[in-house]
């Protein structure tokens, strides 16, 4: 299908500007002309923006397809902008080889309905004690490999693990947290968690893994990129280590952008994250640091658990929260707070975590796949967990009020959001 | 009436006029419990479910003993037990409890706030008798109570909280309540016993008891809970004993006529020398038990009357 935007607010991050104007596509790329017989979509002002790019998202198959499968994770992506779903390894088996992969990508590549790119596990079982196979890895189609939460806490592995993957170019995403300090921790140090009794770590243990890891990547030369960087403490390490010219990243979650350790309140287990929620002084260097590009990439951190696993003892309870819809109208906080202007925020969103992958989406320019999104930044609405597509409704913004909404999303050109609806004739994608 | 809560899952909701009314009507029945009739009825008719996840006899002891004082009909459930073993979730034994209507759930959990949780999902009155390292509310009112006999008022005392803090819900509820009630509050103990944070809470911290003590009108003590001594917090008992066990020359830096309290059970000869705890000069932790009934029966003719005035 050929369309014509007409009347949008373009946000263009390669650009680094928004501007108005029409955008055209044609046989599922971005094209500088209008096709014959394109159908026109009238913008009406709003806003046109590469579909975002959400790297670390856990689907729960195999293992837990209770919680989301790819159908409905897929539904949600679409539902919230999300054209690209990086899928995380940590699912039950890891994600540890190809054969794995193989069958993962079949399923995402039947159900998914938008673009699915997926990571595999750095070591076996994620038990941090023998690498996996990364090179049979990459060409069944592993954009990288990670162990999620589960630190490599034996260096000589981890060491091995990203010399190999250098030699092959293979990006390696980190979890940093010093595994010590922070063993049986459910929330962050301080004045809150300890009133509330609350076994907590410090968040230097954020930047003790965070400086060990540097340490091996300047050792190594290989590529890395932290999955997420939620505390203050740990920004001029990853500044300097950028500075000294290392191929280092680094991420954050919309979680721990908008949200801080006194969201907790009286033992939420909705905000049990992890890494914790941390205080506002880190919330507020992480936005900065978003702000200035030293973290390059916001994501979801999309992590669907069920009522059982959140229905305990906080110290018990399962930690993550579902992202992909709200990761939208949450980041879109920032942009209303003043902090961080649309394109801006789409380079985290879209353009840095498709380059960081090697992945074509995540522009405007011509010849990029049409991934997009359309949609009303300032539309207010109150967030209701059970209208969520997830399988999962583990939203830490239950009730909260939200703005910005999707009007539409794109998916190589075929809407994949609002769903065709069958009753209407010639709705269709 | 100055009493509005619908249950008492800590100190840190209390308003200091609910403090004082729970230590009022204590008084009333400790009269009661050194009389030679023990019988009241503010609680007849109503089933009272004691539930215990972690190991406790005397404050079990006690919550039952104010309970039967009080005409409750009272149920001990020993938790580790029962269906927990067989994978029940707290909540899920809740709502079974709940179905069954009792009145008064006193819940003891080794998790911090999950006596708020199962409080969100029953019907009755819930009173924490201790979750994790977050609050023990009614071993907070019988300090206060204690301590309130002993000196005559709650304000303007300086009270030195000392030993393991990190680990002591029974310390948390301490610092809410004589906070609330303007008591200055003095932190004792090694720096791997102080929480993180705890300098921010409003109170001095001390590592040295002679500086913690110095001039302290109340000197409570905290059992160094040896279970939870997984990751050697401290070096050996003997050195904990030298340093921070309160012997009669630490206790000379206090004020003459300071009281000194524990919460039970002594590790005696750890943190506090038995000759100290048996001084019936000084010691008052004979009372502190005396006292614990009390306060309970207090706060559950409270919590009943509420409700009553909620129905209603």
């Amino acid at each position: 299908m050929d369309i014509t935007f007409r009347n949008a607010r373009l946000i263009d991050p390669e650009a680094g500007e928004e501007r108005a104007g029409d955008l055209f596509i044609a046989k599922g790329v971005i094209s500088d002309a209008a096709a014959d017989g394109a159908i026109e979509i009238d913008c009406r002002g709003k806003c046109l923006a590469p579909g975002i790019v959400d790297l670390g998202v856990k689907v729960s198959e195999p293992g837990e397809r209770h919680k989301e499968s790819f159908r409905s994770a897929g539904r949600a992506a679409a539902r919230g902008g999300v054209t690209t779903m990086v899928t995380r390894p940590d699912t039950t088996p890891a994600i540890d080889t190809p054969e794995v992969l193989e069958f993962v990508s079949r399923r995402a590549q039947a159900d998914a309905g938008v673009r699915v790119a997926h990571m595999a596990a750095l070591t076996k079982g994620r038990e941090g004690r023998e690498m996996v196979e990364i090179g049979f890895l990459m060409d069944a189609g592993a954009v990288a490999f990670t162990d999620c939460d589960a630190v490599v806490d034996d260096t000589r592995i981890l060491s091995r693990a990203l010399t190999y993957a250098k030699g092959l170019g293979a990006l390696v995403v980190g979890h940093v947290q010093e595994p010590g300090l922070s063993r049986g921790a459910a929330a962050t140090g301080g004045k809150f968690a300890s009133l509330k009794g609350l076994p907590a770590v410090s968040a230097m243990a954020e930047r003790m893994g965070l400086d060990r890891d540097i340490s091996l990547i300047e050792m190594t030369g290989a590529r890395y990129h932290v999955d997420q960087i939620t505390s203050a403490r740990a920004l001029p390490a990853l500044e300097r280590a950028k500075r000294n010219g290392l191929d280092i990243t680094a991420g954050v979650g919309i979680h721990h952008l908008t949200l801080n350790e006194f969201d907790l309140g009286d033992f939420k287990t909705f905000f049990k994250l992890k890494p914790p929620l941390r205080s506002e002084d880190d919330r507020l260097a992480a936005v900065e640091a978003v702000a200035s590009g030293l973290i390059d990439v916001i994501c979801s951190m999309h992590t669907p658990q069920d009522e059982e696993s959140k229905r305990l003892p906080f110290e018990e309870a399962a930690s993550g929260a579902v992202g992909l819809e709200t990761l939208l109208p949450a980041a879109m906080r920032l942009v209303h707070a003043g902090p961080l202007d649309l394109p801006t925020l789409w380079r985290a969103l879209s353009l840095n975590p498709a380059r960081r992958l090697g992945l074509s989406g995540g522009r405007l320019s011509p010849d990029a796949p049409a991934d997009l999104v359309l949609f009303d930044p300032d539309a207010p609405f109150v967030l209701d967990r059970s209208t969520l597509a997830s399988k999962s409704k583990n939203t830490p913004f239950d009730g909260a009020r939200m703005e910005g909404r999707v009007l539409g999303t794109w998916v190589g050109g075929t809407r994949v959001f609002p769903e065709p609806d069958p009753a209407v004739p010639g709705d269709h994608p | 009436m100055a009493f509005r809560q619908n249950h008492l899952l800590g100190i840190e909701p209390l308003a200091p006029d609910e403090i004082t009314t729970i230590l009022d009507l204590a008084e009333t029945y400790v009269d009661l419990n050194r009389g030679p009739e023990k019988h009241a009825q503010a609680l007849k008719g109503l089933t009272q479910i004691n539930m215990f996840f972690e190991n406790s006899t005397r404050t079990q002891a006690s919550f039952e003993i104010a309970g039967l004082r009080l005409g409750a009909d009272v149920m001990n459930m020993a938790m580790q037990a029962s269906s927990i073993k067989k994978g029940e979730t707290l909540i899920d034994t809740a709502l079974t409890l709940n179905a069954m209507h009792p009145d008064l759930l006193v819940v003891r959990h080794p998790h911090s706030g999950a006596v708020n949780l199962l409080a969100e999902k029953v019907n009755a009155a819930v009173l924490n008798a201790g979750d994790g390292r977050h609050e023990h509310p009614t071993q907070a009112l019988l300090d206060a109570l204690t301590i309130r006999r002993a000196k005559g008022r709650l304000h303007r005392l300086t009270v030195a909280i000392c030993g393991d803090i990190a680990h002591s819900r029974v310390a948390r509820s301490n610092i809410w309540l004589l906070g609330k009630m303007e008591s200055r509050i003095r932190l004792v103990g090694p720096p791997t016993l102080i929480p993180s944070g705890a300098a921010d809470w409003g109170v001095e911290v001390h590592h040295d008891m002679a500086q913690g003590l110095a001039g302290a009108d109340v000197v409570m003590m905290l059992r160094l809970q040896r279970e939870r001594m997984d990751g050697g917090f401290i070096p050996s008992e003997r050195e904990y004993y030298h340093r921070y066990g309160l012997d009669a020359a630490k206790l000379g830096h206090a004020a003459p006529d300071a009281i000194v309290m524990h919460p039970g059970p002594m590790n005696r000869g750890v943190e506090i020398d038995g000759t100290i705890a048996d001084d019936i000069n000084r010691s008052v932790i004979q009372e502190q038990v005396e006292m614990g009934v009390a306060v309970r029966m207090a706060a559950m003719d409270l919590l009943a009357r509420h409700r009553r005035e909620m129905a209603a």
